[in-house]
Formats: structure tokens, sequence, C-alpha cells
């Protein structure tokens, strides 16, 4: 069909006032957006498939890893809650940044790429606005991936070793259903470094305006300071990194909770997040849009 | 809310609009005055400055300097409230590959606040895409994706609508039935600015212009304003040429006679025009036609910018400007 506008318009109505909408409802778009892409679920594949093949693996071995060198990796087949702190004890350092980066270094960049911004941004939206609404999606993905890897990681356990309770770093006995709240609050508190992380893929997104560059450059972060954290007279240093962070949720499995390293986690991804998100927001806000 | 502000203002105003990348210079001092009511052609080959300029207007990007208003609020510092009442896209319009026409469209509703969600079936039945209106616009063909952003832009009910380029890549029909939207539109009270490197379509839309050539504007104005720059000319033809461009020569105010295989040309303005019937008249010469004709937008656009139509009659690539420039920038 070649015709445009054979049929005749309505009368144009006056102009429209239109409304500047809430940042939830850019935000709620922008989860739109992420639910049709194949991509988003490439990350979702990752923390789901990950706790099952280990999980699947350990009944196959049929015992426990021998001189494990965490108590909960003895406790295996003990506890099916064992298996979600084993499994986020595994993915913090790598699977769950590289699943969180996923997006958070493409929220924006696949926008410059698609043409899109230029859409988006002629309509009744301010660029804070948008930006604020993609940095939120980009955490709700982070955030829920980690929890989906979590939900799998206990339901998997469970059905294969039961809901039992569970010792603790300290080697106190918390009962199942403590257990259960001890795993879903441990992995609440990873979510902090891990948002971290994600304001920087959020600002390497928007100022690389390259998907590609700046999943890998905020990947890249975690690995080069993981390798910092191995080089012999750094040690001084290793509090502040944002890798040494990853771990900070073990307070919690301690008896009593030891809230030190968490509220150094804390004020230390405060450090990391707040100039990320900032200088994103400044460059997004500033930033020409001439591609597409 | 009526905004008493835009209500009075010009839709478009720029005043010395510079961009600059490093040492190049893409947009050099453009004024622009878009009146209420206009069909405004932004003419200009290819690489001119029209899509960049078109981007500082809409906020896309900062003028390194100058200024431009939209019903006279700067998108620099008004942000999205500088465009109530603007719609349009520069370049191809772009949308979401992965979501259908319609979904694209109801997300753009919800940026524009909600209230436009309504008018999205009529918006898809006016570029008459209510057929592949739950297809993926991954799929969609390029004069698709113009219909679409025309749809886009209607959602807004634009007082402004601004309109990059929008029959390029279209196939006759679809350019066609793409002026008679914005005629009608136009016809509906909608100020239209319309980039355009093809002259046809400039001529055959626009009010006013602005031929830009190189980043700087030579001409801008009405289209009448234009031509008559270009000279007022006649063409006759009588019952004797010979004796006819003789009384001619001998007449004030007739210039530049010449004959031609299509009669006799000549320049001159109407008053004059009248006195030489009379004298063919008085010479026992009869006049068999005579008609005004005007310089086409083509002639006077080479002239302006030493630019060579292509053979659709569009521009292509930038040449330095002519001596014969009639109309200095600024």
């Amino acid at each position: 069909m070649s015709s445009v506008g054979a049929a005749a318009p309505a009368a144009i109505a006056p102009a429209r006032a239109a409304r500047r909408p809430p940042v939830r409802t850019v935000y709620r778009w922008e989860l739109r957006k992420l639910a049709s892409q194949k991509r988003t679920y490439l990350g979702y594949g990752l923390a789901v498939l990950l706790p099952v093949i280990f999980v699947v693996s350990q009944l196959i071995r049929g015992h426990p890893p021998r001189n494990a060198d965490s108590i909960f990796a003895g406790q295996i087949f003990e506890s099916g809650l064992a298996t979600p702190v084993l499994m986020l004890t595994f993915l913090a350092p790598f699977f769950l940044p590289l699943i969180a980066s996923l997006v958070a270094g493409d929220i924006v960049a696949a926008e410059d790429n698609n043409g899109t911004l230029k859409t988006i941004l002629t309509r009744s939206v301010d660029r804070g606005q948008v930006f604020a609404a993609k940095a939120l999606a980009a955490a709700t993905y982070g955030a829920s991936a980690v929890f989906l890897s979590a939900a799998v990681a206990t339901g998997a356990g469970i059905a294969a070793w039961g809901f039992h309770s569970v010792r603790t770093f300290s080697d106190s006995v918390v009962s199942a259903s403590e257990a259960l709240l001890l795993v879903f609050a441990a992995n609440a508190f990873f979510l902090i470094p891990l948002l971290t992380l994600v304001s920087i893929g959020v600002l390497l997104s928007t100022a690389t305006r390259n998907s590609a560059a700046a999943i890998v450059g905020t990947l890249g972060i975690t690995l080069v300071l993981a390798i910092v954290a191995q080089i012999p007279g750094l040690e001084g240093l290793h509090p502040y990194l944002l890798t040494q962070q990853y771990f900070a949720w073990q307070g919690l499995l301690r008896t009593p909770t030891d809230w030190s390293p968490i509220l150094h986690s804390l004020w230390v991804c405060a450090l990391y997040a707040g100039p990320a998100l900032i200088a994103g927001y400044l460059v997004f806000l500033r930033r020409d849009v001439a591609g597409g | 809310m009526s905004d008493p502000v835009a209500e009075e203002a010009q839709p478009v105003r720029a005043r010395g609009l510079v961009k600059r990348y490093s040492e190049v210079v893409a947009v050099d001092h453009v004024d622009l005055n878009v009146r209420r009511g206009d069909v405004y052609g932004f003419l200009g080959p290819n690489g001119a400055g029209k899509t960049t300029t078109l981007r500082m207007a809409l906020g896309l990007i900062v003028p390194s300097d100058g200024a431009v208003e939209l019903f006279g609020r700067d998108p620099m510092r008004a942000g999205a409230r500088a465009l109530r009442g603007v719609a349009g896209f520069v370049e191809a319009p772009r949308f979401y590959p992965y979501l259908s026409a319609r979904k694209n469209l109801e997300l753009l509703a919800a940026l524009d606040g909600g209230d436009a969600r309504a008018a999205i079936g009529e918006a898809l039945e006016t570029v008459e895409l209510t057929p592949r209106a739950g297809h993926r616009v991954g799929g969609y063909s390029h004069g698709m994706r113009q219909r679409l952003g025309i749809a886009a832009a209607l959602l807004r009910r634009p007082q402004l609508l601004i309109l990059d380029e929008p029959a390029t890549g279209l196939d006759p029909a679809g350019m066609r039935d793409m002026r008679e939207l914005i005629l009608r539109l136009a016809a509906e009270g909608i100020t239209v600015l319309l980039s355009s490197h093809q002259l046809p379509e400039v001529q055959e839309l626009c009010n006013r212009v602005a031929i830009v050539n190189r980043g700087r504007v030579v001409y801008e104005g009405a289209m009448s304003d234009l031509r008559r720059q270009g000279g007022a000319g006649y063409r006759m033809r009588t019952t004797d040429d010979d004796r006819a461009i003789a009384i001619a020569r001998e007449q004030d105010g007739i210039e530049r006679v010449a004959r031609d295989e299509q009669g006799i040309g000549f320049q001159a303005d109407e008053h004059h025009v009248g006195a030489l019937t009379i004298a063919l008249g008085a010479g026992g010469v009869g006049i068999l036609s005579l008609a005004p004709e005007l310089a086409s937008l083509e002639d006077l656009f080479f002239r302006l910018t030493g630019e060579a139509p292509t053979a659709d009659g569009g521009l292509d690539g930038a040449a330095p400007p002519s001596d014969g420039t009639l109309v200095e920038a600024r």
C-alpha cells in the first residue's frame, strides 16, 4: 500500500494540552520494553539455569564436596536451604554482575543505536524523567534476576534435600523458616553492590552510546577490581573495592548478626553509585541526540 | 490549558542559530521566521544543515550559539514544555522494532500524559495502518514507518508540525498522498515546517520558504516574493512577431525582449504590459496569447546557491555559492 492519509482525518482538534507524565509512567514503559526483548530473557535464563545445573550436578555426584571451604558447602545434602546461600556465593562475583550489566549497559545505548531517543525526547517527557526511569528499570531488572536465581536455588535445593535447619558461619543452628528469611535478606543486601554496578552500567551506557562497550566496560570494572584485590601490597584498598562488597551479606549469616560489613558496604557503595548516577544524569541532560 | 504567551507567539523563531562540530560549522547563523498558518519550506541540498537546525529546534541538540523558540519557548530552557503543541520527526521516524505499531503509539501517548491514547485508532486510520497495527514495526517498510511517524505526530494534536523529508523513500503514489495529507492538515490550521531537498515538493506545498546552503540561509521569505526577485516575465504570441518585437523594444519598461520557439519573451511590470498591448493594437498587431511566466523555484534555487538540480527535481551535495546570489544570509 502506498497511500498516506487517503482516509480523511477527523478535523484536527486544538492542540492537546500534553501533560508531563509522572516518572512511574515512563518507568512502566521501560519495563514493558524490557519484557518485549529477547535479550532480557537471556539474563533470566542464566539466573534460572545456573542453580538448576548446580543442584543436578550435586545429585549426580551424590556426596558433598570434600575439603569444602564453606560451611554451607558441607551442608548441601543436609538442608536444601544451604543451596541458595552457596549459589549466591558462587554467582555474586561474576554471573549476577554479568546479568545486571546486560541490561544496565544497554538501556540507554540501545535507544541511541535504534534512533528512538529522539522519538521519546520529542514528547512531553523531560530528559531527567527518562534517565530516572531507565536507571530504575535497569535496577529492577538486576534485582529481579537476583531474586529469581535465589528462588530457583531455594526451590531446587528444598526439592532435592528438604526444608531443614542449617548451621551459620558462626556454627550456630537456625531453624528452616529463619534460614529462609536469612536467604531472602542476604539476597536483598547483595543488591546494594549490585545496584551500584548497575549505576555504573547506566553511566557507561549513556556516555559511550554503545551497548557492547558499556556492557563489557561494566563487567570489566568488576573484573579489574577483582584482580586488584589479588595484587599483594594493596590490601589496604580491599575494604574500598566494590567487589569486596559483594560478600557483605555474609554478616547476616552469623550469630549474632554482624552488621559492620553491611553498613560499611552501604557507604562504600554510595561513594561509587552517587557520582556514577550524577555523572550519567548530567551527561544525559546535556548530550546531543544526533543519531538516527 | 491555554497558554496566552504561546497563543500570541510565533510558531518558530530562530535567531543566529549556530552549530559547530570542531572545525566544521554545520549551521551558520540561521534565522528562521515561521508564522501561524505557514506551510514553510526549509529547502536545501543534502548536508546543508537542515536536519541539524530542526534538531536544535526540537531541543535534541544544543546550539553552539543563538537560540530558537517554539511559540516563544526555548527548548534549551523550557525542556519538554517548549514542545507543547509541537510534533513531528527529524530524519526517518524511528520506533521500537520489537513492539507493534499500536504499542509504539500507546507508549508515545503515555509519554504525552495518556490523553492521546483515545486518538490512536483515528491516527492509525488516517495513515491507513489499521490493518497492520498489531504487527511489529521491525517488519515495516520505510514508507510504513514514515506513515507511522505522521500518526505519532498527529497524536499530539499539534499546532506546529515539523517534518523532515517526509516523502523520502516513498513511492510516487505515497509521495502524492503525503503531499495531500500535508495540504489537508495545513488547511485545518496546522502550521507546517517542512524540510526538503525536493524542489517540486516545496513548490507545490509551501507559501514561504528558507533556502539553505552550506549551513547558511541564502533566502527567506514568501515564495511569491522569491519568484518576483527572479523577474516577472511574460510570454506572448502575435500575428506578426517581427513587428511586435520592434514595437516592444520601443516601449518604456519593456526589457529583455527575445524570441524563441514558444513566441516572444520579455520582462515588465503589469502597468507597462498594459501599455504594450495598447501599442501593439494601435500598430496593427493582433495578440494571440499573453501570459505571465514566473521563474520556477528550480531556476531560482540554482541562481541562489549554484546548485544543480538532479533529474528528479531533488538536490544533492553542496556547491560553492554562485555569484548570482540574490539575497545574502541574514
